[in-house]
């Protein structure tokens, strides 16, 4: 076995050049001439654009040109769009208000884009930004995300009365009520998922680039999807066609899904080069990434659980209010939607399941994906339930979950879920073990000596990961398919370039895809090279987000593989003067049986390419081969993850002391790779939990808009993990892959607040737990402890 | 960043004159304020002067009872002194856990107390210390120094040159840091000196850093934390922001207060 | 404009800058060293951190005419690929960096944190002195340990020179 294949903790390839400071980042990048954007923002959370007046700043010195939504409107570049239709129970379509990429009569959240300013250098046009002059006319805003559907609040777009893009719903709503009906023991909970901001340690950034000669233009974008990027800013937005247009996503400082969208920046950035004959760079910085980067969550639940006299989880109701901000961004339909609902089974055996969805505007940035995107809202909504119902029920926490535990397979959900294949007890009982959950009492009671809480808490997640079947998302509204494609270019002398429609920002594509071709090759790792991130490069893809690029980016390397393979064994077999049927493949060499004939993967990819030796009527020469693989499921990625934390009763603060976390992610490319995806899921997820809180005050003046305010995990907020595995590979991919990306990020949140609540006795506390919130809760905590 | 002049003097006259010549001018210290400031473009002074490159603003030194530090040593040359450590070693514990250990590198003791900044740790050390502000021009005594929000009793033209603490029997400074920003959200500085109990509190006060009679009276009878035990601190002129509320600074007060007589 | 002249990763080098040009932005855009990189605007992340005259600072928060005469290192002048700093090679072998972005600032203040404590770092002591750095992707578990292996293999270094 090769040591380079898949299971191998391979280090990574592209670390070389990140440890050296010579990654290539958007930012990185300056083309001759280039200029530099800056826009004017909108001040105010809702106005109404009276007037702009750009002559004193288009004579500031170096200004190149200010544009505004009226040269765009001029231009006929159409507005950014939504690419997931929802429908409202009533059939009716979701009602969503334009979105131009520069406001042209309205604007509607503090960082909406109201002009660009381009300069000669960035001071300059920061300089001349300052003499924009705006005259609004200001108006109440819709802030809050429970209140934003209620009649009489600010209206955010003529289209959405009442602020509602839809009200949908999910499961069989009668049957559901049936089982409540019957229960022996009613759970109810009140829950917010709190808004998050991403914050990838690179801000977005583009540099649009238009070529007079050709009529093409370059797009370099942080993007997680510069195929899609293309695709939108072609045929929605109307830049230029396709085949006009190049987008590159270079290395891309982490994404966590906010970089999956379209944005007003990019869109701008590449219309305007051809308008101002020149380059046009733009670079967030932190404080417009935290005002215009879509955000995560906002979701406003209330949660039931109906169980039987046997403790037996028999129905489970939903109601949820998610805020989407101001605009649809690209996804954020989904998002609450099919991304979340179908999740709230959780890992359990739970025949009804009924969920109603309001999705509303605000004057807030857009919120649409971030990390887990849907699955860990849906999880903090079944792990709290199930923790809060153990302990109404007097039972542990751990026994309760597996009493209800799903344990045969295939086992179909009431929402759309069918899952493939899982061992949720097996993950369970590694995790308590790891934990060392027996010992659990003896710490709580020394912690308590010590005038500390001491609580224990459990997350068992699941995830629908690697999205999706094309067809099926299609029927659920997605306005695009979900394949993804590859293309194994072979080398004469063996080397191999790999194309993938995946993008890696973090992931390591460039280290795991190649292990996928070394290890089915037979050739060293070191001839393998990924090419991802050029519209020119590679054909099209879908790009990187919900954990797809194993599951479905590395199926379609696969799928590309086993053609190369057969390709090359008729090649083989034609110089070999064998029957192909003969031949054996094996780390690399081509052997017919039953001879000493055999041939090495170089040699036959050089026979491929001179075509001296076999009959070019009958074999094409050449060794390259593309393929596009569909899924056929969504994989299940599960596990279970185990916080213990220690409270001072006396501060508030809260430390976690223990993490453990046993995941089931199938087949692993790199284990090394795979658990550094957990580590810093579950960062995310501590800090959504207890760090991580955006407040808008009433006016939509957001009140955390730097890193002085919004608290990022370092690393002294943090403990080391313990992570485990275990493994049962997905039934429906042809490597087994599950995917691990967002795992730690789902699971999280509910452990840390299981744990936090069992601390402090109480049955809830709003996310982030913050000191001073857990404080409060303390000083009426049920546990007294010694030193008090 | 607006634009600006940039001057460096080699000497404090330099200094002085470059001050005077420049109405508005800002100085530069560390920076680790003023840049983040302009670069937001909060303040637009038109001339910056850079005090680093006057060699004698930097000293540490222990003169009988008194330690003097000047304006421009940096809060790891503070936390890294062994005269420092020798006469207060709460202080040189204080300044290692000034912002973080770049900022530590760049910002200076001077900087900080001219800033006043109602989050900041030095403030409530000075108080505390019962420190002397000496300027290019006279002396300050730290309660007259401070005088609000950001605001000292420096003259426009004014450059603060140096600090001296009179060394106390006992002092120790314990912070409860804001989580995201890693200011204090509440500190306290206590400080056993010839003159009684000294308790200055900073990152609470609506005003900037104030001293704590009701803490200083408890500890008149014994240097001890449980002779704080007893003592609520009230709301009253305490600040409140998405952090904290008034309550729970107040709160955190007698925490941290007590903590630090421990600790001292 | 005003001209400044430093010695960057051991070169001279002089430029006419603005006054209110940042060190960060003399390294990036005027010596095109991209490897220091600019993640926030309130000097929290350490994406910009460099050595000046030996000691770690956030170079978004320094003025380049501040450093006017004075010893510039960024991570570029650390080692190369060929030739990686032990720190460098420490972060890859236990995979302390995933999207990259924060690293470059990651390994300044590591070399930092070893001139400064040693060897011999203890986890507790690693994650307090990190605190001027963020990162989003990796949780720091693995930057934890990197920086422990990465200082024990700098003291080996020193170690074997000194033998």
């Amino acid at each position: 076995m090769s040591t380079s294949g898949i299971g191998q903790s391979v280090r990574r390839v592209e670390d070389i050049r990140f440890i050296t400071g010579n990654g290539n980042y958007t930012d990185d990048i300056s083309r001759p001439g280039q200029t530099y954007a800056f826009f004017v923002r909108s001040p105010h959370a809702h106005a109404t654009i009276k007037s702009i007046n750009t002559k004193t700043a288009a004579a500031a010195p170096g200004v190149v040109g200010i544009l505004t939504g009226k040269e765009l409107a001029a231009d006929k570049i159409g507005g950014l769009i939504c690419g997931w239709m929802i429908h409202s129970k009533d059939g009716s379509p979701m009602k969503a208000g334009a979105h131009p990429a520069l406001a042209v009569d309205k604007v509607r959240y503090v960082g909406d884009h109201v002009a660009v300013v381009i300069a000669e250098t960035l001071n300059q046009a920061r300089d001349a930004a300052e003499l924009v002059e705006v005259e609004y006319d200001v108006h109440a805003a819709t802030v809050d995300t429970a209140t934003a559907a209620k009649p009489g609040q600010p209206q955010v777009h003529a289209e959405a009365p009442n602020n509602t893009v839809y009200n949908w719903h999910i499961g069989e709503k009668d049957a559901t009520d049936a089982a409540f009906a019957k229960a022996a023991h009613v759970t109810k909970i009140d829950l917010i998922n709190n808004r998050l901001v991403p914050n990838a340690m690179e801000p977005r950034a583009a540099i649009g680039d238009y070529d007079r000669g050709t009529g093409t233009y370059t797009l370099f974008t942080t993007s997680q999807n510069p195929h899609v990027a293309r695709l939108v800013l072609s045929a929605f937005i109307g830049i230029a066609p396709e085949n006009k247009l190049r987008v590159i996503a270079p290395d891309v400082g982490g994404g966590f899904g906010s970089k999956i969208f379209i944005y007003a920046e990019e869109t701008v950035c590449i219309w305007a080069s051809k308008k101002v004959r020149r380059p046009v760079k733009w670079v967030c910085d932190r404080t417009e990434a935290f005002l215009c980067d879509a955000h995560g969550r906002d979701h406003v639940t209330h949660a039931e659980a109906a169980i039987d006299a046997s403790g037996k989880i028999t129905g489970v109701r939903v109601k949820t209010t998610a805020n989407l901000g101001a605009y649809l961004s690209t996804f954020a339909s989904s998002v609450p939607t099919y991304l979340y609902a179908p999740l709230l089974s959780g890992q359990y055996n739970i025949p009804n399941i009924y969920c109603e969805v309001d999705g509303v505007y605000t004057n807030t940035a857009p919120v649409d994906a971030y990390r887990g995107a849907g699955r860990p809202e849906a999880t903090f909504v079944i792990e709290r339930l199930v923790e809060v119902a153990a302990r109404e029920l007097g039972r542990d926490p751990a026994e309760f979950r597996m009493h209800n535990f799903i344990t045969t397979f295939p086992h179909q959900t009431p929402v759309i879920m069918a899952y493939d294949t899982g061992d949720y007890g097996a993950s369970m009982k590694m995790a308590l073990d790891m934990a060392d959950y027996k010992g659990f009492a003896a710490r709580k009671a020394a912690s308590a000596k010590a005038g500390k809480l001491r609580g224990v808490g459990f997350s068992a997640y699941i995830e629908a990961c690697g999205i999706a079947p094309s067809k099926a998302v299609g029927s659920l509204g997605a306005g695009v398919g979900l394949w993804e494609s590859a293309e194994v270019r072979v080398n004469p002398v063996g080397t191999v370039e790999v194309l993938t429609g995946s993008h890696s920002h973090g992931q390591g594509h460039e280290t795991t895809f190649a292990q996928l071709v070394s290890h089915r090759l037979g050739i060293p790792i070191e001839q393998v090279t990924i090419v991802h991130g050029d519209t020119d490069k590679v054909q099209m893809g879908m790009g990187t987000y919900g954990s797809r690029s194993g599951a479905v980016g590395m199926s379609a390397i696969q799928k590309a593989l086993e053609k190369v393979i057969k390709k090359a064994t008729t090649v083989a077999a034609a110089v070999m003067e064998v029957p192909e049927d003969t031949i054996d493949f094996n780390d690399g060499i081509f052997e017919a049986r039953g001879t000493n004939k055999k041939m090495a993967f170089g040699e036959v990819a050089l026979q491929a390419y001179v075509a001296h030796k076999f009959d070019s009527e009958k074999i094409e020469p050449g060794l390259k081969e593309g393929a596009f693989y569909d899924p056929k499921n969504f994989t299940f990625p599960s596990g279970v993850h185990i916080a213990e934390v220690e409270i001072d009763p006396e501060t508030g603060i809260t430390k976690v002391e223990k993490w453990t976390a046993v995941d089931d992610f199938g087949t692993l490319i790199n284990p090394m790779i795979v658990e550094g995806q957990v580590h810093g899921g579950i960062a995310q997820g501590i800090g959504q939990a207890m760090l991580e809180g955006t407040v808008y005050d009433k006016s939509g003046q957001l009140v955390t808009a730097s890193f002085m305010d919004y608290c990022m995990p370092r690393a002294h907020d943090l403990p080391s993990f313990n992570v485990g595995m275990t493994t049962t590979p997905c039934t429906t991919n042809p490597l087994g892959i599950k995917g691990c990306g967002e795992a730690g990020a789902i699971a999280a949140p509910a452990a840390l607040i299981n744990a936090i609540t069992n601390a402090l006795g109480h049955e809830n506390i709003a996310m982030p737990a913050t000191p001073q919130a857990v404080w409060q809760a303390a000083k009426s905590s049920p546990h007294k402890i010694a030193a008090e | 960043m607006y634009a600006f002049d940039y001057r460096r003097p080699a000497t404090l006259n330099e200094a002085d004159l470059a001050l005077k010549a420049a109405p508005g001018a800002k100085l530069l210290a560390g920076g680790q304020t003023l840049i983040p400031t302009l670069k937001q473009r909060l303040a637009n002074p038109g001339v910056v002067i850079d005090l680093s490159a006057i060699p004698d603003l930097k000293a540490i030194t222990r003169k009988g009872d008194t330690l003097h530090i000047g304006a421009m040593a940096t809060h790891a040359e503070v936390a890294g002194s062994k005269d420092v450590a020798a006469a207060i070693p709460g202080l040189a514990t204080l300044a290692s856990h000034i912002g973080d250990p770049q900022v530590r590198h760049k910002g200076t003791i001077g900087g900080s107390l001219a800033n006043n900044d109602p989050a900041a740790d030095y403030p409530a050390a000075a108080l505390a210390l019962g420190a002397t502000m000496h300027t290019n021009k006279r002396t300050l005594s730290a309660q007259d120094f401070f005088q609000g929000l950001f605001a000292t009793a420096l003259d426009d033209n004014e450059i603060l040159t140096e600090i001296s603490f009179p060394i106390p029997k006992r002092f120790a400074y314990a912070k409860f840091p804001n989580p995201a920003s890693l200011y204090a959200m509440v500190g306290v500085a206590v400080a056993e000196t010839a003159g009684g109990p000294r308790v200055a509190v900073t990152g609470a006060g609506t005003d900037g850093v104030f001293r704590v009679p009701a803490l200083e009276t408890a500890l008149t009878g014994g240097f001890k934390a449980d002779a704080l035990k007893s003592v609520t601190i009230p709301t009253t002129g305490i600040n409140g922001d998405i952090h904290g509320s008034p309550e729970y600074r107040a709160h955190l007060i007698g925490v941290m207060a007590r903590r630090a007589v421990a600790a001292a | 404009m005003t001209a400044v002249t430093m010695l960057v990763n051991g070169k001279s080098v002089t430029a006419d800058v603005e006054p209110r040009t940042l060190l960060v932005q003399f390294i990036r855009d005027h010596q095109q060293l991209t490897g220091t990189h600019v993640g926030c605007d309130t000097s929290q992340c350490g994406a910009c951190v460099v050595h000046v005259d030996g000691k770690a600072i956030k170079s978004c928060t320094t003025l380049a005419l501040s450093c006017d005469g004075a010893q510039v290192t960024t991570i570029e002048g650390v080692g190369t690929e060929t030739d990686l700093h032990p720190m460098q090679a420490a972060f890859r072998e236990h995979h302390g960096l995933q999207c990259g972005f924060c690293t470059p600032g990651m390994i300044m203040t590591s070399i930092d944190i070893v001139r400064r404590k040693g060897t011999n770092l203890d986890e507790a002591t690693i994650r307090a002195e990190l605190e001027g750095n963020i990162c989003r992707c990796t949780g720091y578990h693995n930057i934890v340990k990197a920086v422990a292996a990465g200082a024990q293999a700098m003291g080996a270094t020193t170690k074997q020179a000194a033998e």
